[in-house]
């Protein structure tokens, strides 16, 4: 078997695992049955072992054989014949290399982690096998953006990620409060998700091609060069910027991660604390060369993760929930990471996004036993923690300091002011629609026409013998 | 000499239906009729899909039956398909076995069996039909079932008379007026614009698409779903308009059908109740298949093939689900949580699944084709394709917050079994299964979309007269070689 067969094995192996896990995970409910606990588990354990395997292989052949891209092709999964002016293809492609092994691994490990813990955490909760369903979907969809060797592509894994990330904030979805906060998730994610496609077809259309070979260059990364102009860079980059700052909660999006963290605590280790608050930055370390062709746009993305990280640092101190504290303390590491790659930096934001991800990940896990801890912790020191300022605090005045508390208390206002500029507007402008439709059709009627004003919004009581 | 089909496939698709129609008609018994019904569908079904796999095998453009009786009767080829029309004649036979096979028992009475049969006919006929004036005949047939049943339920026909009229009208003034030897190159611009502002209200594109708010209000579910679901609208611009419509005009219609696709799905945030909701949804969707359609070009027409397939599919899907909710719990409000999750998770998940794949997501039957719609509006302009795009989000806000409403949110006590029955279950498996399939296996549907589009586009560069039933388009190989 030659390197290159060999390559492809376990490049298929890693996508084909958690591919495997979702099929089954989605056709066992489709038929009726519910697996026992101990069954998903064991596949949870099979498939994230497996993958995590296979990457690792490739990883040591990477490193044995000085290779540093490793593209794995599994042909075009949509083709139209480009023998006239049109054609199309849907090139499913992934690429191993600097950037994409080690989020891959991450993925694997920290996947693997929170999927042991969540199966005793969510032992016997009625949701369990839905939430490892939700599990599946994000793991694939994970390994998918994290591989992607085409911009399509890692846009299949991003909407994947999205999914499952507002379900699973609404997975305790009997009380209204989670239900309210997975929709107001999803909101933001489909305006990044359409900030994402539009950058895609911009792209696209600007280079004639998904793969990334054809918009940053053939170099293997980060050594790629962009090829389109730095006006077109700037463009593209600031929707990229957007799609990435919905997607990684940062500001003016970060409203929805302290409403994220109403999904149970393994979800949110994983989504908020480690791996998805980090795709943002990921998608644009990956798409590094477009940044760097334009000084105006590395100047926004440092100015807008510098805004993140001190808007993060703020509110963390005043969050009266743990998981909450940690949800902005990630935020201020992801701002600093963003400006990392908007300086022209490669290897020290991954390596900060590695380690920020593995420490999130702990401290959420034990976020259930944060007191348990602290009061181990007064044992161990014998008095009670300090609870000294800092000397920012000293240095505020303290109309000023109030001022600033009630701020990072209401998380900068951004919910209200993003639904004042944007939301309100809008829903006013299709409630007056709605309601000029109505008066149209109740002339032409000449009668009121609408039934469904009728309806109660308690109407549910209503059961009929459906026998 | 145009291919011949191996069996009178066409001609049984249309008869049967309409036979079934009578002999359900004579069942006073509603719920043995609903049983006949369903068997009829299946047949019916049976032989739309015998045609599309014979037309498959016969690997032509156009076809028509094998002992074809209305040829000895009319003296030309009444019933002919295409590779537009093959796969919409199982697709819309497959919209009446789910819309029959899910409807439940407390809801026979209401549901009209035989005018449903009859509508299956007439639109089996319209889809089998390319000579003008007879598409124009059935598409002002089909109106008259809803219309009995608005009448049936005592409810206002004004805005549905009014504007079903005007279609009538402007469908058959445009038609009249058609000069010989109309085509893109010798747009006839009057009697163009007359058939445009039909097919337009026929679609439900702003501000000619409240009759459709309207129908869903005052008939049951199940007769708005089946009206409005085969898209007969986009049909007839395929075959009345595509043919001598020039580019300019096209567009012109392409920008009215995105102003439509962001309005309803801005509407469709608003609406309170779940009926409406569909329908606005359902008109964004069906927008959008009308900008692909539009833009004229292989990818763009081919991508707006496919979205009329998956959206069909998909919608009612999504549709049935919301019939079998209204079923169990009545007409359902969107101003607060049902939490119906625990007593249907069947149906929830099918809800979000066709939801899902409404909107192209990836991995369901809509995705690819949402992607070369896209890619397509991008080509011709770019702004169409960022609306496209803007449309697509809004619809899919409005499917989770729909999702969300409707079975989560709050504990649901219910004092009898709501749990799904054995035909649901049937009709949400189905539906799984082609959504997913279409899905994860989407390059045979995009494959025969395409040459669809590539004939459409043959057709139009060549002035091609759909009057003459006779006239013979190039072969196959010939147009490809016309593209290279």
């Amino acid at each position: 078997m030659t390197q290159r067969e060999t390559l492809q094995i376990l490049g298929v192996t890693v996508i084909g695992s958690p591919s495997a896990l979702l099929a089954l995970f989605g056709i066992i409910p489709m038929l009726g049955y519910t697996p026992s606990e101990r069954l998903v588990a064991r596949c949870i354990q099979v498939s994230v072992v497996s993958g995590l395997v296979a990457a690792l292989a490739i990883l040591g052949v990477m490193l044995a054989t000085g290779t540093r891209h490793v593209p794995i092709e599994l042909g075009n999964w949509v083709v139209i014949p480009q023998e006239g002016q049109e054609g199309f293809h849907f090139h499913l492609k992934f690429v191993f290399d600097r950037l994409s092994v080690p989020f891959a691994i991450l993925s694997f490990v920290l996947c693997g982690t929170v999927g042991a813990f969540a199966r005793i955490y969510l032992h016997r909760e009625p949701g369990f096998c839905r939430f490892f369903v939700f599990y599946a979907v994000f793991l694939l969809g994970m390994i998918i953006s994290s591989l992607a060797g085409t911009i399509e592509t890692l846009f299949l894994g991003w909407e994947l990620v999205g999914l499952s990330s507002a379900l699973l904030v609404a997975f305790f979805h009997d009380r209204p409060a989670p239900v309210r906060n997975g929709q107001r998730v999803w909101v933001v994610y489909r305006i990044a998700d359409a900030a994402f496609l539009i950058a895609a077809l911009t792209l696209h259309h600007l280079t004639g091609a998904g793969d990334f070979d054809a918009m940053i260059g053939e170099g293997a990364w980060p050594a790629g060069v962009a090829s389109i102009s730095p006006h077109h860079a700037l463009t593209v980059g600031l929707l990229l910027l957007v799609a990435a700052a919905g997607k990684s909660g940062m500001v003016p999006f970060s409203g929805w991660l302290p409403r994220a963290m109403e999904g149970p605590t393994p979800s949110s280790a994983i989504f908020y604390g480690a791996l998805s608050i980090h795709l943002g930055a990921y998608l644009l370390l990956r798409v590094s060369p477009v940044l760097a062709a334009s000084l105006p746009l590395r100047i926004i993305v440092i100015a807008m993760g510098s805004l993140s990280a001190i808007f993060g640092a703020v509110a963390s101190r005043v969050q009266t929930d743990v998981k909450s504290a940690l949800a902005f303390a990630s935020l201020t590491q992801v701002g600093i990471i963003v400006v990392e790659i908007g300086c022209g930096l490669h290897y020290i934001p991954l390596i900060h996004m590695i380690g920020h991800a593995c420490l999130r990940t702990l401290q959420l896990i034990r976020a259930p036993s944060l007191l348990k801890d602290y009061q181990a912790l007064e044992d161990a020191i014998g008095s009670r923690l300090s609870k000294n300022g800092t000397i920012w605090e000293a240095m505020i005045h303290a109309p000023q300091r109030a001022w600033l508390y009630r701020f990072s208390l209401e998380r900068g206002y951004l919910d209200g002011f993003l639904d004042e500029l944007f939301l309100r507007p809008f829903m006013r402008a299709f409630h007056w629609s709605d309601g000029m439709e109505r008066r149209w059709t109740d002339f032409l009627s000449g009668e009121a026409s609408r039934e469904s004003d009728r309806v109660a919004p308690y109407g549910d009581s209503l059961e009929q013998d459906v026998g | 000499m145009m291919p011949e089909l191996h069996y009178p496939w066409l001609e049984c698709s249309v008869l049967i239906p309409l036979l079934g129609a009578l002999w359900v008609g004579w069942i006073r018994d509603a719920d043995r009729a609903r049983r006949h019904c369903i068997v009829i569908c299946c047949v019916t079904l049976s032989c739309a899909t015998g045609e599309w796999i014979d037309f498959m095998r016969l690997g032509t453009f156009e076809a028509h039956d094998h002992w074809d009786l209305l040829h000895l009767v009319f003296h030309r080829d009444v019933f002919v398909i295409d590779e537009l029309t093959a796969p919409l004649l199982p697709l819309g036979a497959l919209l009446y076995l789910m819309t029959v096979l899910s409807t439940l028992r407390t809801k026979i009475n209401r549901f009209s069996f035989g005018w449903t049969l009859v509508a299956e006919s007439i639109l089996l006929a319209t889809l089998s039909c390319r000579s003008p004036w007879v598409v124009i005949a059935l598409l002002s047939l089909a109106t008259v079932p809803p219309w009995l049943e608005l009448r049936a339920r005592q409810r206002s026909t004004r805005v549905y008379v009014l504007h079903m009229g005007l279609f009538i009208v402007l469908l058959c003034s445009g038609q009249a007026l058609l000069p010989d030897g109309a085509s893109p190159e010798n747009p006839p611009i009057l009697a163009g614009g007359l058939i445009a502002a039909a097919v337009l209200l026929r679609s439900g594109v702003i501000p000619l698409h409240c009759w459709i708010t309207d129908l869903f209000e005052k008939v049951t579910f199940g007769t708005a779903l089946l009206f409005v679901m085969p898209m007969t609208g986009a049909y007839a611009v395929m075959r009345l308009l595509m043919p001598i419509a020039p580019n300019w005009g096209l567009q012109s219609i392409a920008l009215f059908s995105l102003m439509t696709a962001v309005y309803a799905a801005g509407m469709a945030l608003v609406q309170h109740e779940s009926r409406r909701f569909f329908c606005y949804l359902f008109l964004s969707q069906a927008s959008l298949v009308l900008v692909g359609l539009e833009t004229a070009t292989a990818i763009g027409l081919t991508g707006a093939l496919c979205v009329w397939v998956s959206v069909s599919i998909s919608m009612l899907g999504f549709g049935l689900t919301l019939r079998s909710v209204e079923a169990r719990v009545g007409r359902l409000s969107l101003d607060s949580y049902h939490g119906l999750y625990s007593h249907i998770p069947a149906l929830a998940a099918l809800f979000l699944l066709t939801g899902l794949s409404s909107i192209g997501f990836p991995g369901t039957l809509g995705f690819i084709g949402a992607e070369l719609l896209v890619e397509g509006a991008v080509g011709v302009y770019p702004v169409v394709g960022v609306l496209v795009v803007v449309a697509g989000a809004l619809n899919g806000i409005a499917v989770m917050q729909a999702y969300f409403r409707l079975f989560t949110g709050t504990e649901h006590h219910a004092s009898v079994s709501l749990a799904a029955r054995w035909p649901e279950k049937v009709a949400v498996l189905l539906l799984s299964v082609l959504i997913l399939g279409g899905g994860l296996w989407p390059q045979p549907g995009v494959q025969s979309r395409y040459h669809a589009a590539i004939e459409i586009i043959t057709r139009r560069q060549g002035g091609f007269q759909p009057s003459s039933d006779h006239a013979a388009p190039p072969a196959r190989d010939a147009t490809v070689e016309l593209r290279r």
